[in-house]
Protein backbone atom coordinates (compact mmCIF):
# COMPACT_ATOMS: atom_id res chain seq x y z
CA UNK A 1 0.00 0.00 0.00
CA UNK A 2 1.40 3.36 -0.95
CA UNK A 3 1.13 6.81 0.55
CA UNK A 4 -1.42 9.41 -0.37
CA UNK A 5 -0.37 12.36 -2.54
CA UNK A 6 -1.64 15.56 -0.98
CA UNK A 7 -1.51 18.94 -2.71
CA UNK A 8 -1.94 21.36 0.13
CA UNK A 9 -2.99 24.94 -0.49
CA UNK A 10 -0.67 25.40 -3.47
CA UNK A 11 -0.30 28.79 -5.16
CA UNK A 12 2.14 29.87 -7.84
CA UNK A 13 2.73 32.86 -10.09
CA UNK A 14 4.55 32.39 -13.37
CA UNK A 15 5.77 35.38 -15.33
CA UNK A 16 4.00 37.69 -12.88
CA UNK A 17 0.62 36.08 -13.56
CA UNK A 18 -1.15 33.99 -10.91
CA UNK A 19 -1.47 30.48 -12.36
CA UNK A 20 -2.65 28.48 -9.37
CA UNK A 21 -4.47 29.86 -6.37
CA UNK A 22 -4.82 27.86 -3.15
CA UNK A 23 -5.42 24.49 -4.80
CA UNK A 24 -6.04 21.56 -2.49
CA UNK A 25 -6.50 18.00 -3.55
CA UNK A 26 -5.67 14.54 -2.37
CA UNK A 27 -5.13 11.31 -4.25
CA UNK A 28 -5.44 8.28 -2.00
CA UNK A 29 -4.04 4.83 -2.68
CA UNK A 30 -6.33 2.90 -5.00
CA UNK A 31 -7.75 6.08 -6.50
CA UNK A 32 -7.65 7.61 -9.97
CA UNK A 33 -8.33 11.34 -9.89
CA UNK A 34 -8.92 13.35 -13.05
CA UNK A 35 -8.17 17.04 -13.53
CA UNK A 36 -10.38 18.84 -16.01
CA UNK A 37 -10.38 22.41 -17.16
CA UNK A 38 -10.17 24.69 -20.16
CA UNK A 39 -6.86 25.56 -21.81
CA UNK A 40 -4.72 27.75 -19.58
CA UNK A 41 -6.51 26.72 -16.39
CA UNK A 42 -3.25 25.59 -14.79
CA UNK A 43 -3.62 21.81 -15.17
CA UNK A 44 -0.13 21.13 -16.46
CA UNK A 45 1.38 23.50 -13.89
CA UNK A 46 -0.46 21.63 -11.14
CA UNK A 47 0.92 18.34 -12.41
CA UNK A 48 4.47 19.72 -12.61
CA UNK A 49 4.18 20.95 -9.03
CA UNK A 50 2.87 17.54 -7.94
CA UNK A 51 5.88 15.96 -9.67
CA UNK A 52 8.28 18.16 -7.71
CA UNK A 53 9.47 19.80 -10.94
CA UNK A 54 8.11 23.24 -10.09
CA UNK A 55 8.28 24.68 -6.61
CA UNK A 56 5.09 26.47 -5.56
CA UNK A 57 5.27 29.99 -4.10
CA UNK A 58 3.00 28.87 -1.29
CA UNK A 59 1.81 25.53 -0.01
CA UNK A 60 3.34 22.07 -0.17
CA UNK A 61 2.99 18.74 -1.86
CA UNK A 62 3.10 15.77 0.49
CA UNK A 63 3.69 12.14 -0.24
CA UNK A 64 2.58 10.47 2.96
CA UNK A 65 4.52 12.26 5.66
CA UNK A 66 7.20 13.67 3.39
CA UNK A 67 7.43 16.87 1.41
CA UNK A 68 7.99 16.23 -2.30
CA UNK A 69 10.40 19.11 -2.57
CA UNK A 70 12.56 17.81 0.26
CA UNK A 71 13.14 14.51 -1.55
CA UNK A 72 16.03 13.90 -3.94
CA UNK A 73 15.30 13.32 -7.64
CA UNK A 74 16.16 9.67 -7.17
CA UNK A 75 13.79 9.18 -4.22
CA UNK A 76 11.04 10.99 -6.08
CA UNK A 77 11.50 8.91 -9.22
CA UNK A 78 10.92 5.75 -7.19
CA UNK A 79 7.60 7.10 -5.89
CA UNK A 80 6.27 9.17 -8.78
CA UNK A 81 6.28 8.63 -12.51
CA UNK A 82 5.33 11.37 -14.94
CA UNK A 83 3.89 11.00 -18.42
CA UNK A 84 4.37 14.44 -19.98
CA UNK A 85 2.11 15.95 -22.60
CA UNK A 86 4.68 15.62 -25.32
CA UNK A 87 8.18 14.27 -25.58
CA UNK A 88 10.86 15.39 -27.99
CA UNK A 89 13.50 12.78 -28.63
CA UNK A 90 16.53 14.09 -30.51
CA UNK A 91 18.38 10.76 -30.63
CA UNK A 92 17.29 7.42 -32.13
CA UNK A 93 17.11 5.37 -28.95
CA UNK A 94 15.30 2.09 -29.33
CA UNK A 95 11.87 1.80 -27.72
CA UNK A 96 13.22 -0.80 -25.31
CA UNK A 97 16.05 1.52 -24.28
CA UNK A 98 13.60 4.36 -23.66
CA UNK A 99 11.46 2.15 -21.43
CA UNK A 100 14.53 0.88 -19.56
CA UNK A 101 15.36 4.51 -18.74
CA UNK A 102 12.40 4.28 -16.38
CA UNK A 103 14.61 2.06 -14.22
CA UNK A 104 17.31 4.71 -13.79
CA UNK A 105 16.43 5.50 -10.18
CA UNK A 106 16.71 1.83 -9.23
CA UNK A 107 20.11 0.98 -10.71
CA UNK A 108 23.27 0.39 -8.74
CA UNK A 109 26.29 2.66 -8.91
CA UNK A 110 27.68 1.06 -12.07
CA UNK A 111 24.41 1.95 -13.76
CA UNK A 112 23.68 -1.18 -15.78
CA UNK A 113 20.24 -2.77 -15.92
CA UNK A 114 19.78 -6.28 -14.53
CA UNK A 115 17.22 -9.05 -15.13
CA UNK A 116 14.66 -7.44 -12.79
CA UNK A 117 14.87 -4.20 -14.77
CA UNK A 118 14.46 -6.03 -18.06
CA UNK A 119 11.47 -7.91 -16.69
CA UNK A 120 9.81 -4.69 -15.52
CA UNK A 121 10.41 -3.04 -18.89
CA UNK A 122 9.07 -6.03 -20.79
CA UNK A 123 5.96 -6.21 -18.62
CA UNK A 124 5.36 -2.49 -19.16
CA UNK A 125 5.74 -2.80 -22.94
CA UNK A 126 3.31 -5.71 -22.99
CA UNK A 127 0.86 -3.86 -20.76
CA UNK A 128 0.45 -1.06 -23.31
CA UNK A 129 0.60 -3.48 -26.22
CA UNK A 130 3.82 -2.42 -27.94
CA UNK A 131 6.15 -5.30 -27.09
CA UNK A 132 6.65 -5.82 -30.84
CA UNK A 133 8.20 -2.33 -31.12
CA UNK A 134 10.93 -2.93 -28.52
CA UNK A 135 13.79 -2.92 -31.02
CA UNK A 136 12.50 -0.10 -33.25
CA UNK A 137 13.97 3.40 -33.14
CA UNK A 138 11.79 5.89 -31.28
CA UNK A 139 12.15 8.20 -34.29
CA UNK A 140 10.73 5.66 -36.73
CA UNK A 141 7.48 4.93 -34.91
CA UNK A 142 4.32 7.05 -34.94
CA UNK A 143 3.55 9.81 -32.45
CA UNK A 144 0.93 7.65 -30.76
CA UNK A 145 3.30 4.72 -30.44
CA UNK A 146 5.90 7.05 -28.93
CA UNK A 147 3.31 8.19 -26.41
CA UNK A 148 2.63 4.57 -25.52
CA UNK A 149 6.36 4.01 -25.07
CA UNK A 150 6.46 6.92 -22.63
CA UNK A 151 3.53 5.44 -20.71
CA UNK A 152 5.41 2.14 -20.64
CA UNK A 153 8.47 3.95 -19.30
CA UNK A 154 6.35 5.38 -16.47
CA UNK A 155 4.93 1.92 -15.66
CA UNK A 156 8.46 0.47 -15.68
CA UNK A 157 9.35 2.91 -12.91
CA UNK A 158 6.96 0.90 -10.70
CA UNK A 159 5.89 4.08 -8.93
CA UNK A 160 3.34 4.50 -6.18
CA UNK A 161 1.74 7.40 -8.01
CA UNK A 162 1.31 8.02 -11.72
CA UNK A 163 1.02 11.60 -12.95
CA UNK A 164 -0.29 11.74 -16.49
CA UNK A 165 -0.69 14.87 -18.62
CA UNK A 166 -3.13 14.13 -21.43
CA UNK A 167 -1.67 10.69 -21.97
CA UNK A 168 -4.27 9.75 -24.54
CA UNK A 169 -4.22 12.90 -26.67
CA UNK A 170 -2.53 11.28 -29.69
CA UNK A 171 -3.92 7.80 -29.29
CA UNK A 172 -6.52 5.87 -31.24
CA UNK A 173 -9.60 4.61 -29.40
CA UNK A 174 -8.28 1.17 -28.63
CA UNK A 175 -5.03 2.48 -27.19
CA UNK A 176 -6.89 5.10 -25.13
CA UNK A 177 -8.83 2.34 -23.46
CA UNK A 178 -5.66 0.29 -23.10
CA UNK A 179 -3.79 3.10 -21.33
CA UNK A 180 -6.69 3.86 -19.01
CA UNK A 181 -7.04 0.14 -18.26
CA UNK A 182 -3.35 0.11 -17.29
CA UNK A 183 -3.93 3.10 -15.02
CA UNK A 184 -6.94 1.40 -13.41
CA UNK A 185 -4.90 -1.75 -12.91
CA UNK A 186 -2.18 0.31 -11.25
CA UNK A 187 -4.78 1.74 -8.85
CA UNK A 188 -6.31 -1.68 -8.20
CA UNK A 189 -2.87 -2.87 -7.11
CA UNK A 190 -2.82 -0.14 -4.44
CA UNK A 191 -1.24 2.66 -6.46
CA UNK A 192 -2.76 6.01 -7.27
CA UNK A 193 -2.98 8.21 -10.33
CA UNK A 194 -3.57 11.86 -11.12
CA UNK A 195 -4.62 12.42 -14.68
CA UNK A 196 -5.11 15.54 -16.79
CA UNK A 197 -7.42 15.03 -19.73
CA UNK A 198 -9.78 16.75 -22.13
CA UNK A 199 -11.51 13.49 -22.90
CA UNK A 200 -14.72 13.75 -20.84
CA UNK A 201 -15.89 10.30 -21.82
CA UNK A 202 -12.73 8.68 -20.62
CA UNK A 203 -12.46 10.52 -17.31
CA UNK A 204 -16.14 9.90 -16.57
CA UNK A 205 -15.62 6.21 -17.11
CA UNK A 206 -12.29 5.64 -15.40
CA UNK A 207 -11.79 8.28 -12.68
CA UNK A 208 -13.04 7.88 -9.14
CA UNK A 209 -13.08 11.61 -8.57
CA UNK A 210 -12.76 14.68 -10.73
CA UNK A 211 -11.37 18.12 -10.02
CA UNK A 212 -12.54 20.99 -12.16
CA UNK A 213 -9.87 23.65 -12.53
CA UNK A 214 -10.67 27.16 -13.79
CA UNK A 215 -8.32 30.13 -13.77
CA UNK A 216 -6.05 28.42 -11.27
CA UNK A 217 -8.79 27.50 -8.80
CA UNK A 218 -10.32 24.16 -8.04
CA UNK A 219 -13.93 25.19 -8.57
CA UNK A 220 -15.52 21.78 -8.20
CA UNK A 221 -14.48 18.41 -6.84
CA UNK A 222 -16.43 15.23 -6.59
CA UNK A 223 -17.55 12.08 -8.32
CA UNK A 224 -17.93 12.21 -12.11
CA UNK A 225 -21.71 12.44 -11.71
CA UNK A 226 -21.35 15.45 -9.42
CA UNK A 227 -18.81 17.33 -11.50
CA UNK A 228 -19.98 16.52 -15.03
CA UNK A 229 -23.29 18.36 -14.72
CA UNK A 230 -24.65 21.00 -17.12
CA UNK A 231 -24.17 23.89 -14.70
CA UNK A 232 -20.42 23.42 -13.90
CA UNK A 233 -19.72 22.65 -17.57
CA UNK A 234 -21.36 25.92 -18.61
CA UNK A 235 -19.53 27.88 -15.95
CA UNK A 236 -16.06 26.43 -16.54
CA UNK A 237 -15.92 25.42 -20.19
CA UNK A 238 -18.47 27.89 -21.51
CA UNK A 239 -20.50 25.21 -23.28
CA UNK A 240 -24.07 24.05 -23.35
CA UNK A 241 -24.09 20.33 -22.79
CA UNK A 242 -26.60 17.61 -22.26
CA UNK A 243 -25.60 15.02 -19.71
CA UNK A 244 -27.21 11.60 -19.85
CA UNK A 245 -26.63 8.47 -17.85
CA UNK A 246 -24.59 5.89 -19.66
CA UNK A 247 -25.20 2.14 -19.54
CA UNK A 248 -22.58 1.79 -16.75
CA UNK A 249 -24.31 4.44 -14.63
CA UNK A 250 -21.58 6.98 -15.40
CA UNK A 251 -22.47 10.37 -16.88
CA UNK A 252 -22.16 10.83 -20.64
CA UNK A 253 -21.56 14.41 -21.76
CA UNK A 254 -22.90 15.50 -25.12
CA UNK A 255 -21.52 18.99 -25.91
CA UNK A 256 -24.03 21.09 -27.86
CA UNK A 257 -22.81 24.65 -28.41
CA UNK A 258 -20.57 27.33 -26.97
CA UNK A 259 -22.45 29.63 -24.65
CA UNK B 1 14.88 -6.31 -26.15
CA UNK B 2 18.36 -6.37 -24.71
CA UNK B 3 19.96 -4.33 -21.97
CA UNK B 4 23.46 -2.98 -22.30
CA UNK B 5 25.91 -5.12 -20.33
CA UNK B 6 29.36 -4.11 -19.06
CA UNK B 7 30.72 -6.81 -21.38
CA UNK B 8 29.38 -4.90 -24.39
CA UNK B 9 31.31 -1.83 -23.29
CA UNK B 10 34.42 -3.94 -22.78
CA UNK B 11 34.06 -5.44 -26.25
CA UNK B 12 33.70 -1.97 -27.80
CA UNK B 13 36.74 -0.77 -25.86
CA UNK B 14 38.75 -3.73 -27.08
CA UNK B 15 37.69 -3.16 -30.68
CA UNK B 16 38.50 0.53 -30.40
CA UNK B 17 41.90 -0.24 -28.90
CA UNK B 18 42.75 -2.57 -31.77
CA UNK B 19 41.72 0.13 -34.21
CA UNK B 20 43.90 2.63 -32.40
CA UNK B 21 46.87 0.23 -32.42
CA UNK B 22 46.44 -0.19 -36.16
CA UNK B 23 46.23 3.59 -36.64
CA UNK B 24 49.34 4.08 -34.49
CA UNK B 25 51.36 1.67 -36.62
CA UNK B 26 50.19 3.58 -39.68
CA UNK B 27 51.17 6.86 -38.03
CA UNK B 28 54.62 5.54 -37.16
CA UNK B 29 55.14 4.13 -40.62
CA UNK B 30 53.93 7.03 -42.79
CA UNK B 31 55.63 10.40 -43.06
CA UNK B 32 58.30 12.17 -45.05
CA UNK B 33 59.85 8.74 -45.53
CA UNK B 34 57.91 5.50 -45.32
CA UNK B 35 59.21 3.04 -42.74
CA UNK B 36 58.27 -0.61 -43.17
CA UNK B 37 56.10 -2.41 -40.64
CA UNK B 38 59.00 -4.66 -39.68
CA UNK B 39 61.25 -1.71 -38.83
CA UNK B 40 58.45 -0.01 -36.85
CA UNK B 41 57.97 -3.11 -34.74
CA UNK B 42 61.73 -3.61 -34.32
CA UNK B 43 62.11 0.00 -33.18
CA UNK B 44 59.20 -0.31 -30.76
CA UNK B 45 59.74 -3.70 -29.21
CA UNK B 46 63.28 -4.81 -30.03
CA UNK B 47 66.47 -2.83 -29.91
CA UNK B 48 67.83 -3.88 -33.28
CA UNK B 49 66.39 -1.34 -35.74
CA UNK B 50 68.90 0.92 -37.55
CA UNK B 51 69.69 3.88 -35.28
CA UNK B 52 68.34 6.51 -37.70
CA UNK B 53 65.08 4.61 -38.19
CA UNK B 54 64.68 4.04 -34.45
CA UNK B 55 65.21 7.77 -33.93
CA UNK B 56 62.50 8.70 -36.41
CA UNK B 57 60.03 6.17 -35.02
CA UNK B 58 60.62 6.77 -31.32
CA UNK B 59 61.70 10.39 -31.05
CA UNK B 60 59.85 12.08 -33.90
CA UNK B 61 56.80 10.07 -34.81
CA UNK B 62 55.84 8.40 -31.53
CA UNK B 63 55.27 11.68 -29.61
CA UNK B 64 53.35 12.94 -32.61
CA UNK B 65 51.14 9.85 -32.70
CA UNK B 66 50.49 10.14 -28.95
CA UNK B 67 49.64 13.81 -29.41
CA UNK B 68 47.24 13.03 -32.25
CA UNK B 69 45.59 10.23 -30.29
CA UNK B 70 45.06 12.42 -27.22
CA UNK B 71 43.71 15.36 -29.20
CA UNK B 72 41.46 13.09 -31.27
CA UNK B 73 40.10 11.41 -28.14
CA UNK B 74 39.41 14.81 -26.57
CA UNK B 75 37.62 16.21 -29.59
CA UNK B 76 35.43 13.19 -30.35
CA UNK B 77 34.43 12.71 -26.71
CA UNK B 78 33.70 16.40 -26.26
CA UNK B 79 31.60 16.28 -29.42
CA UNK B 80 29.51 13.40 -28.06
CA UNK B 81 29.12 15.24 -24.73
CA UNK B 82 28.00 18.54 -26.18
CA UNK B 83 25.66 16.89 -28.66
CA UNK B 84 23.88 15.15 -25.80
CA UNK B 85 23.96 18.20 -23.55
CA UNK B 86 22.50 20.47 -26.22
CA UNK B 87 20.17 17.70 -27.42
CA UNK B 88 21.37 18.26 -30.94
CA UNK B 89 23.10 15.45 -32.83
CA UNK B 90 24.73 18.04 -35.09
CA UNK B 91 26.37 20.10 -32.36
CA UNK B 92 30.11 20.62 -32.61
CA UNK B 93 32.53 20.48 -29.67
CA UNK B 94 33.34 24.06 -30.54
CA UNK B 95 29.78 25.34 -30.51
CA UNK B 96 29.72 26.43 -26.87
CA UNK B 97 32.38 29.07 -27.36
CA UNK B 98 34.95 27.19 -25.32
CA UNK B 99 37.08 26.95 -28.42
CA UNK B 100 36.61 30.66 -29.06
CA UNK B 101 37.99 31.38 -25.61
CA UNK B 102 40.86 28.97 -26.08
CA UNK B 103 41.64 30.36 -29.52
CA UNK B 104 41.54 33.89 -28.19
CA UNK B 105 43.96 32.98 -25.40
CA UNK B 106 46.29 31.13 -27.73
CA UNK B 107 46.25 33.79 -30.42
CA UNK B 108 46.79 36.54 -27.86
CA UNK B 109 49.91 34.73 -26.68
CA UNK B 110 51.20 34.44 -30.25
CA UNK B 111 50.32 37.99 -31.26
CA UNK B 112 51.45 39.76 -28.13
CA UNK B 113 54.17 37.28 -27.21
CA UNK B 114 57.08 39.28 -28.62
CA UNK B 115 56.04 42.49 -26.98
CA UNK B 116 55.75 41.02 -23.51
CA UNK B 117 58.78 38.77 -23.74
CA UNK B 118 56.66 35.61 -23.76
CA UNK B 119 57.77 32.61 -25.75
CA UNK B 120 55.50 30.66 -28.06
CA UNK B 121 55.45 27.92 -25.42
CA UNK B 122 53.10 30.12 -23.40
CA UNK B 123 50.32 29.79 -25.96
CA UNK B 124 48.92 26.44 -24.69
CA UNK B 125 48.73 27.88 -21.18
CA UNK B 126 46.94 30.98 -22.43
CA UNK B 127 44.63 28.90 -24.60
CA UNK B 128 43.73 26.68 -21.70
CA UNK B 129 43.10 29.67 -19.48
CA UNK B 130 40.85 31.08 -22.20
CA UNK B 131 38.85 27.84 -22.34
CA UNK B 132 38.41 27.78 -18.57
CA UNK B 133 37.38 31.43 -18.48
CA UNK B 134 34.64 30.80 -21.02
CA UNK B 135 33.49 27.74 -19.08
CA UNK B 136 33.21 29.86 -15.95
CA UNK B 137 31.20 32.38 -17.95
CA UNK B 138 28.91 29.63 -19.24
CA UNK B 139 28.36 28.35 -15.70
CA UNK B 140 27.46 31.83 -14.53
CA UNK B 141 25.13 32.61 -17.43
CA UNK B 142 23.64 29.19 -18.02
CA UNK B 143 22.72 28.17 -14.50
CA UNK B 144 19.37 28.64 -12.86
CA UNK B 145 17.33 28.90 -16.03
CA UNK B 146 15.83 25.47 -15.74
CA UNK B 147 14.30 24.46 -19.00
CA UNK B 148 15.98 27.20 -21.01
CA UNK B 149 19.43 26.12 -19.98
CA UNK B 150 20.60 24.35 -23.13
CA UNK B 151 19.26 27.07 -25.44
CA UNK B 152 20.99 29.65 -23.29
CA UNK B 153 24.26 27.75 -23.41
CA UNK B 154 24.03 27.39 -27.17
CA UNK B 155 23.30 31.04 -27.86
CA UNK B 156 25.91 32.22 -25.39
CA UNK B 157 28.44 30.05 -27.19
CA UNK B 158 27.51 31.22 -30.68
CA UNK B 159 27.70 34.85 -29.66
CA UNK B 160 30.94 34.37 -27.82
CA UNK B 161 32.55 32.58 -30.77
CA UNK B 162 31.63 35.45 -33.07
CA UNK B 163 33.00 37.94 -30.57
CA UNK B 164 36.23 35.96 -30.18
CA UNK B 165 36.74 35.69 -33.96
CA UNK B 166 36.43 39.45 -34.27
CA UNK B 167 39.11 39.93 -31.64
CA UNK B 168 41.29 37.30 -33.30
CA UNK B 169 41.00 39.00 -36.69
CA UNK B 170 41.87 42.27 -35.01
CA UNK B 171 44.97 40.80 -33.37
CA UNK B 172 46.05 39.03 -36.54
CA UNK B 173 45.79 42.32 -38.44
CA UNK B 174 47.92 44.07 -35.85
CA UNK B 175 50.52 41.32 -35.63
CA UNK B 176 53.61 40.96 -37.77
CA UNK B 177 53.75 38.65 -40.78
CA UNK B 178 55.37 35.76 -38.91
CA UNK B 179 52.82 35.89 -36.11
CA UNK B 180 49.95 36.26 -38.58
CA UNK B 181 51.07 33.07 -40.37
CA UNK B 182 51.31 31.26 -37.04
CA UNK B 183 47.83 32.42 -36.16
CA UNK B 184 46.50 31.27 -39.52
CA UNK B 185 47.95 27.76 -39.13
CA UNK B 186 46.69 27.64 -35.57
CA UNK B 187 43.13 28.47 -36.61
CA UNK B 188 43.11 25.65 -39.18
CA UNK B 189 44.46 23.28 -36.57
CA UNK B 190 47.73 21.39 -36.69
CA UNK B 191 49.80 18.97 -34.64
CA UNK B 192 53.25 20.19 -35.67
CA UNK B 193 53.73 22.94 -33.13
CA UNK B 194 53.34 21.11 -29.82
CA UNK B 195 56.44 20.25 -27.85
CA UNK B 196 56.91 16.83 -26.30
CA UNK B 197 56.99 18.53 -22.90
CA UNK B 198 53.25 19.30 -23.11
CA UNK B 199 52.33 15.64 -23.56
CA UNK B 200 52.19 14.70 -19.84
CA UNK B 201 49.96 17.71 -19.17
CA UNK B 202 47.77 16.96 -22.12
CA UNK B 203 47.51 13.33 -20.99
CA UNK B 204 46.55 14.43 -17.49
CA UNK B 205 43.76 16.76 -18.63
CA UNK B 206 42.55 14.26 -21.19
CA UNK B 207 42.37 11.57 -18.52
CA UNK B 208 40.47 13.86 -16.14
CA UNK B 209 38.06 14.94 -18.84
CA UNK B 210 37.49 11.38 -20.03
CA UNK B 211 36.87 10.08 -16.51
CA UNK B 212 34.39 12.88 -15.91
CA UNK B 213 32.70 12.14 -19.22
CA UNK B 214 32.50 8.36 -18.80
CA UNK B 215 30.99 8.71 -15.31
CA UNK B 216 28.06 10.62 -16.81
CA UNK B 217 27.13 8.14 -19.54
CA UNK B 218 23.82 7.05 -18.05
CA UNK B 219 22.93 10.57 -16.93
CA UNK B 220 23.57 11.79 -20.48
CA UNK B 221 21.12 9.25 -21.90
CA UNK B 222 18.46 10.75 -19.66
CA UNK B 223 19.52 14.34 -20.31
CA UNK B 224 18.82 13.86 -24.03
CA UNK B 225 15.15 13.58 -22.99
CA UNK B 226 15.35 17.09 -21.55
CA UNK B 227 16.31 18.22 -18.08
CA UNK B 228 12.80 18.06 -16.70
CA UNK B 229 12.25 14.48 -17.78
CA UNK B 230 15.75 13.50 -16.67
CA UNK B 231 15.01 14.84 -13.21
CA UNK B 232 11.67 13.03 -13.12
CA UNK B 233 13.48 9.81 -13.93
CA UNK B 234 15.82 10.30 -10.99
CA UNK B 235 18.88 12.17 -12.27
CA UNK B 236 20.10 15.32 -10.58
CA UNK B 237 19.94 17.10 -13.91
CA UNK B 238 21.55 20.34 -12.81
CA UNK B 239 24.53 18.56 -11.27
CA UNK B 240 24.94 16.22 -14.23
CA UNK B 241 24.83 19.16 -16.62
CA UNK B 242 27.58 20.94 -14.71
CA UNK B 243 29.78 17.85 -14.70
CA UNK B 244 29.30 17.30 -18.41
CA UNK B 245 30.04 20.95 -19.15
CA UNK B 246 33.17 20.90 -17.03
CA UNK B 247 34.45 17.63 -18.53
CA UNK B 248 33.71 18.79 -22.06
CA UNK B 249 35.44 22.10 -21.49
CA UNK B 250 38.50 20.37 -20.05
CA UNK B 251 38.69 18.16 -23.13
CA UNK B 252 38.20 20.98 -25.63
CA UNK B 253 40.54 23.29 -23.74
CA UNK B 254 43.26 20.65 -23.62
CA UNK B 255 42.90 19.83 -27.31
CA UNK B 256 42.68 23.40 -28.59
CA UNK B 257 45.57 24.59 -26.46
CA UNK B 258 48.03 22.23 -28.15
CA UNK B 259 46.58 21.93 -31.63
CA UNK B 260 44.42 24.92 -32.49
CA UNK B 261 40.99 24.47 -34.03
CA UNK B 262 40.85 21.05 -35.66
CA UNK B 263 37.35 20.69 -37.04
CA UNK B 264 35.03 17.79 -37.92
CA UNK B 265 36.53 15.16 -35.59
CA UNK B 266 34.04 15.98 -32.86
CA UNK B 267 31.22 16.10 -35.35
CA UNK B 268 31.58 13.05 -37.57
CA UNK B 269 33.10 10.51 -35.16
CA UNK B 270 30.27 10.56 -32.59
CA UNK B 271 27.78 10.86 -35.39
CA UNK B 272 29.02 7.83 -37.29
CA UNK B 273 29.15 5.88 -34.03
CA UNK B 274 25.57 6.78 -33.17
CA UNK B 275 24.54 5.29 -36.50
CA UNK B 276 26.44 2.05 -35.93
CA UNK B 277 26.43 1.47 -32.15
CA UNK B 278 23.20 3.22 -31.21
CA UNK B 279 22.54 6.10 -28.87
CA UNK B 280 23.53 4.71 -25.46
CA UNK B 281 26.24 7.00 -24.10
CA UNK B 282 27.65 4.33 -21.81
CA UNK B 283 28.82 2.61 -24.99
CA UNK B 284 29.17 5.68 -27.17
CA UNK B 285 31.59 7.73 -25.05
CA UNK B 286 34.44 5.21 -24.69
CA UNK B 287 34.03 4.24 -28.34
CA UNK B 288 34.13 7.88 -29.43
CA UNK B 289 37.35 8.44 -27.49
CA UNK B 290 39.12 5.49 -29.14
CA UNK B 291 37.75 5.98 -32.65
CA UNK B 292 38.40 9.73 -32.47
CA UNK B 293 41.99 9.02 -31.45
CA UNK B 294 42.42 6.58 -34.33
CA UNK B 295 40.80 8.94 -36.83
CA UNK B 296 43.05 11.86 -35.99
CA UNK B 297 46.21 9.71 -35.97
CA UNK B 298 45.38 8.49 -39.47
CA UNK B 299 44.52 12.01 -40.69
CA UNK B 300 47.80 13.26 -39.29
CA UNK B 301 49.70 10.47 -41.03
CA UNK B 302 48.05 11.60 -44.26
CA UNK B 303 48.91 15.24 -43.51
CA UNK B 304 52.56 14.33 -43.04
CA UNK B 305 52.88 12.17 -46.14
CA UNK B 306 50.47 13.67 -48.70
CA UNK B 307 52.85 16.28 -50.10
CA UNK B 308 56.54 15.41 -50.64
CA UNK B 309 58.89 17.47 -48.54
CA UNK B 310 56.27 19.41 -46.60
CA UNK B 311 53.41 18.93 -44.24
CA UNK B 312 49.76 19.96 -44.41
CA UNK B 313 47.94 21.22 -41.30
CA UNK B 314 45.94 18.23 -40.08
CA UNK B 315 42.88 20.47 -39.75
CA UNK B 316 42.84 20.75 -43.54
CA UNK B 317 42.81 16.95 -43.84
CA UNK B 318 40.03 16.44 -41.28
CA UNK B 319 37.95 19.06 -43.10
CA UNK B 320 38.67 17.53 -46.54
CA UNK B 321 37.86 14.02 -45.32
CA UNK B 322 35.17 15.04 -42.85
CA UNK B 323 33.15 17.38 -45.04
CA UNK B 324 31.98 14.80 -47.58
CA UNK B 325 31.51 12.13 -44.91
CA UNK B 326 29.39 14.52 -42.93
CA UNK B 327 27.20 15.42 -45.91
CA UNK B 328 26.70 11.74 -46.60
CA UNK B 329 25.75 11.03 -42.99
CA UNK B 330 23.41 13.99 -43.01
CA UNK B 331 21.64 12.74 -46.11
CA UNK B 332 21.33 9.24 -44.74
CA UNK B 333 19.95 10.62 -41.56
CA UNK B 334 17.47 12.94 -43.25
CA UNK B 335 16.17 9.93 -45.16
CA UNK B 336 15.62 8.04 -41.92
CA UNK B 337 13.62 10.89 -40.46
CA UNK B 338 16.20 11.58 -37.77
CA UNK B 339 16.18 15.28 -38.57
CA UNK B 340 12.80 16.88 -38.24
Amino acid sequence: MSDALRIDDVSIRLGGRPVLDAVRLEVRPGEVVGILGPNGAGKTTLLRIAAGTLRPDRGDVWLGERRIHAMSERERARQLAVVPQSTTLPFPFRVGELVLMGRAARLGWLGFEGPADLAAARAALERVGIAHLADRSVLEISGGERQLAVVARALAQEPATLLLDEPTAFLDLRHRLEVLAAVREHAAAGGSALLVSHDLGLVARDCDRLVLLAEGRAVAQGTPAEVLAPEPLRRVFGIEATVIEGPDGRPLVVPRAPV
Amino acid sequence: MKALRPSHVAAAALGGSLLLAFAAVLGLSWGASTIGLGDVIRALFYDDAPAATADIVLRIRLPRVVLGALVGACLATAGALFQALLRNPLADPYVLGVSGGAALGGVAAIALGGGFGLVAAASPVFAFAGALAVTALLFALGSGHGRLASTHLLLTGVVFNAFASALIVFMASMAGLVEATQIFVWLIGHLAGARAAVLPWLALFTALGLLGALSQGRALNLLTLGEETAAQLGVSAERARRRVLLSGSLLVGAAVSVSGLIGFVGLIVPHALRLTLGSDHRLLLPSAALVGASFLVVCDALARSALPGRELPVGAITALVGGPIFLWLLRRQALRGWLT
